[in-house]
C-alpha cells in the first residue's frame, strides 16, 4: 500500500504476502468495526469519533498536500466552514434532532465552492508562497467567522439536539466517521494509482517537467485541492454535530492545521497508510492528554515538541523508515541465505 | 474629513515603520535560508514580554531595556537556527523549515502562557501616556520615538548589509547559496548570524508593538505572523525594500480604512495580497529585482 518508493511484498515472509495482506485488512477492518460494541466507555467513545474525524482530515490533506507537495497551512477554512454551513443551515431552517444529518452534502458543496476560488488564488504562486497564502486566507475566514452578522459572532452557533443517549451518540458517530474516513482512505488509495496521482507526484518532483511533459499542472492541483476540500468539509460538519457546539477560534484553529501537517508527517507524506498511522497516533494521544492534563498550554508544548522531534529525528516518517528497514533486513537475510549455499 | 485622512495616513507611516522593521528581518531570513520563519510572529510577542519584565521588575526604561532584549533575542535566534533549522537535510528542507519553525512558534506560545497568562497587558512609560500636537494632531511620544528608532536600525541593516564584509557574505548567500560556498564563505555561520539579526530586530519592534497598540497576549502572535508573512509576500519575497514599501504602504492603507471600517481594516492586508497576486505573482518587488541590487 505504500506504493512503489518502497519494497514490494516480499517472498521471504517479513513483508507480508498479497493473500496475508488481505487477511490482515479484513482483521483490521473487524476489529475497526466491533471497537465500539466493546469499548462502551464514554471516553474511549469520544476518543474513537475524534480520532476518525482526524483520520478522514489527515487523508483528505494528503491527497492534495503529499501527493502534490503544496502545504497548506489553511485546511481549517474547509473543516470550519464544514462547520459553520450545517450550523448556520439548522438554526435558518430550524432543523432539528437526526434530521441535521440530511445537511452533509451542504457541507460537502460548501467545502468545493469554496475551494475553487481559493485554489486558483493560492496555486498561482508556487510552494513557498502557496503556503503563506493559505495562512492568510484561513484568516481571512477566522476574522469572518468573528465578524459576519449571521455566524454567531464570538459565542459561535450550537447543533441541533439529538435525542440519543450518550452510548449511542457514541456508537453512531463511530460508525458516520468510520464510513467517511474509509472513504477517505479508499479514494487516496484509488488516486495514488492512478494516472491523475502519478501527474500529481510528477507535479510535486518536478512541476516545470510535468508541465512541459504535457500535465495540466493547474487543473490537475486543483481537482486535488477540491477534493480534498469536500472529505474535510464532511468532517468538520460530523465533528461539529457530534461535539454540538463551534466557536470561531475553535472551527478555524491554526492548531488543526498543525495537527493534520503533523499527523502526515509523522506516518509520511505522499503514502496511503501514512496519515492513517500519524491520525492513529497523535489524535488519541492529544485527547487524552486534554482528559488528564487540565492545562492545555502543556499540551501545546508537547504537540510542538513532538512536531520538532519528527521533523527532525523522522523526516520521511514512520511508514517509509519502517519499511525500509524491513526491506534492508529482507535483503541482509536473503544475502546470508545465498552465503550459506 | 480631510484632517482625519491626514491623521490616518500620519498613524499609518509612523505604525508602518515599526512594522517595516519586523518585516525586514523576516524577508533577510527568507533571503538567505531560504525558509519562512513563521516563529516570527511571536518572537515579537517574546520581545515585548522581554521588555514587559524588565520594566515591571527591574523599572528599567523600555528604551534602555533594549540594549538588554536585542542581544537576548539574537541568541533565541541564533541558537534556534542552530537546533532546528541547521540540522534540516534534503529535498524537503523547505517545507520541513517552515513547519518547524511553526512548531517552535507554538511552543514558545504555550511557555509564555505558562509564563505570563492569557491577560492583555500593555507596556507602559512616560512618553507612552504623554504626547505631542503636531499639525493640530496629538500624537503620542513613542510612535515618534518608535519610528525614530526604526528608521534607524533599518539604515542599520541596511549599512550591515551593503558596507561590510559580513553583508557582502549575507547579499552572496542570498543570490547563490552554492556559489557562495564555492568562493569560500561559510554559509552555515552566515545563516546561522542572519536567523539570529532576523530575529533580533525583532526585539525592538515588539517593545514598540507592546507600546503602541490596545496590548498583547501570547495569542497576539497569530495576528501579527499573518500580516507580517503579506507584507513581505506583497513586497516580494526576499526583498528588504519591497518589505519597507509595503509595510509603509499597507499600514497606511488600513489606518484609512479604519475611519471607516473598524472591524474590516485588518482585512485590507489580505485583500490587497490576494488582489496583487492575482496580478503579479511575484509581489510588487519580485525576486529577480530585489536581488539584483
Amino acid at each position: 500500500m505504500t506504493g512503489p518508493a518502497t519494497a514490494p511484498a516480499g517472498r521471504h515472509g517479513l513483508l507480508p504476502g498479497r493473500a496475508a495482506r488481505a487477511g490482515l485488512l479484513a482483521v483490521v477492518l473487524a476489529a475497526t468495526a466491533v471497537f465500539p460494541l466493546i469499548f462502551t466507555n464514554q471516553l474511549v467513545g469520544t476518543i474513537g469519533v475524534d480520532t476518525l474525524i482526524f483520520v478522514a482530515a489527515a487523508v483528505a490533506w494528503n491527497i492534495f498536500s503529499g501527493y502534490s507537495g503544496y502545504l497548506s497551512l489553511g485546511h481549517a477554512v474547509f473543516f470550519g466552514s464544514g462547520a459553520y454551513v450545517v450550523g448556520i443551515a439548522a438554526r435558518d431552517w430550524q432543523i432539528t434532532g437526526a434530521a441535521e444529518f440530511a445537511l452533509l452534502p451542504l457541507a460537502a458543496v460548501t467545502g468545493a465552492l469554496i475551494a475553487v476560488p481559493f485554489g486558483l488564488v493560492a496555486l498561482r504562486v508556487r510552494r513557498h508562497t502557496f503556503v503563506v497564502i493559505t495562512i492568510a486566507i484561513f484568516f481571512i475566514f477566522q476574522l469572518m467567522a468573528f465578524n459576519l452578522s449571521f455566524t454567531g459572532g464570538t459565542t459561535g452557533l450550537d447543533a441541533p439536539f439529538l435525542l440519543w443517549s450518550p452510548l449511542m451518540i457514541n456508537q453512531r458517530f463511530y460508525y458516520m466517521t468510520l464510513a467517511l474516513a474509509l472513504a477517505a482512505i479508499g479514494l487516496s488509495w484509488l488516486i495514488r494509482g492512478s494516472r491523475f496521482g502519478l501527474q500529481l507526484r510528477a507535479i510535486r518532483d518536478d512541476e516545470d517537467r510535468a508541465a512541459s511533459l504535457g500535465v495540466r499542472a493547474t487543473a490537475v492541483k486543483l481537482t486535488a485541492f477540491v477534493i480534498s476540500a469536500v472529505i474535510t468539509g464532511l468532517a468538520g460538519a460530523l465533528w461539529f454535530f457530534f461535539i454540538e457546539q463551534v466557536l470561531p477560534q475553535s472551527g478555524f484553529d491554526p492548531i488543526f492545521d498543525l495537527t493534520v501537517a503533523l499527523m502526515a508527517f509523522l506516518g509520511g507524506l505522499g503514502t496511503v497508510t501514512g496519515p492513517i498511522v500519524g491520525a492513529l497516533v497523535i489524535a488519541p494521544a492529544q485527547q487524552y492528554l486534554t482528559s488528564q492534563v487540565q492545562n492545555s498550554y502543556l499540551s501545546q508544548i508537547l504537540l510542538g515538541a513532538l512536531f520538532l522531534a519528527v521533523v527532525l529525528l523522522l523526516p520521511r516518517g514512520l511508514v517509509p523508515t519502517v519499511a525500509e528497514k524491513l526491506a534492508l533486513r529482507r535483503a541482509r537475510l536473503a544475502g546470508d541465505r545465498e552465503a550459506e549455499r | 474629513m480631510a484632517a482625519r485622512l491626514i491623521h490616518a495616513v500620519i498613524n499609518g507611516i509612523l505604525g508602518g515603520g515599526v512594522y517595516a522593521l519586523m518585516a525586514v528581518g523576516l524577508t533577510l531570513i527568507f533571503g538567505v535560508l531560504d525558509i519562512i520563519n513563521i516563529a516570527q510572529g511571536i518572537m515579537v510577542i517574546l520581545g515585548a514580554y522581554l521588555s514587559y519584565s524588565l520594566s515591571v521588575h527591574l523599572h528599567l526604561d523600555l528604551f534602555l531595556g533594549l540594549l538588554i532584549t536585542v542581544p537576548a533575542m539574537f541568541v533565541v535566534g541564533v541558537a534556534i537556527q542552530w537546533l532546528f533549522i541547521r540540522p534540516l537535510r534534503g529535498r524537503e528542507r523547505t517545507s520541513m523549515s517552515l513547519l518547524a519553525s511553526y512548531a517552535v512558534a507554538i511552543i514558545i506560545e504555550g511557555l509564555l502562557y505558562l509564563a505570563f497568562g492569557p491577560n492583555f497587558v500593555v507596556l507602559s512609560a512616560p512618553y507612552v501616556t504623554s504626547g505631542v500636537h503636531l499639525l493640530g494632531f496629538y500624537i503620542p511620544y513613542i510612535y515618534l520615538y518608535g519610528f525614530a528608532m526604526a528608521v534607524v536600525l533599518v539604515a542599520a541593516l541596511y549599512a550591515l548589509l551593503y558596507r561590510t564584509r559580513f553583508g557582502s557574505s549575507v547579499r552572496a548567500t542570498m543570490q547563490d547559496r552554492t556559489a557562495a560556498m564555492l568562493v569560500g564563505i561559510d554559509v552555515r555561520r552566515v545563516s546561522a548570524l542572519t536567523y539570529g539579526v532576523g530575529v533580533a530586530v525583532t526585539a525592538a519592534g515588539g517593545m514598540v508593538f507592546g507600546a503602541t497598540g490596545g496590548g498583547f497576549n501570547p495569542n497576539s502572535g497569530y495576528d501579527l505572523i499573518s500580516r507580517l508573512l503579506a507584507l513581505i509576500i506583497l513586497g516580494g519575497l526576499g526583498s528588504i525594500g519591497g518589505a519597507l514599501a509595503a509595510s509603509v504602504l499597507m499600514l497606511t492603507l488600513e489606518s484609512i480604512v479604519d475611519i471607516w471600517q473598524p472591524t474590516w481594516s485588518v482585512a485590507v492586508f489580505y485583500a490587497a495580497l490576494v488582489i496583487v497576486l492575482m496580478v503579479r505573482p511575484a509581489g510588487l518587488l519580485g525576486r529577480a529585482a530585489a536581488r539584483s541590487q
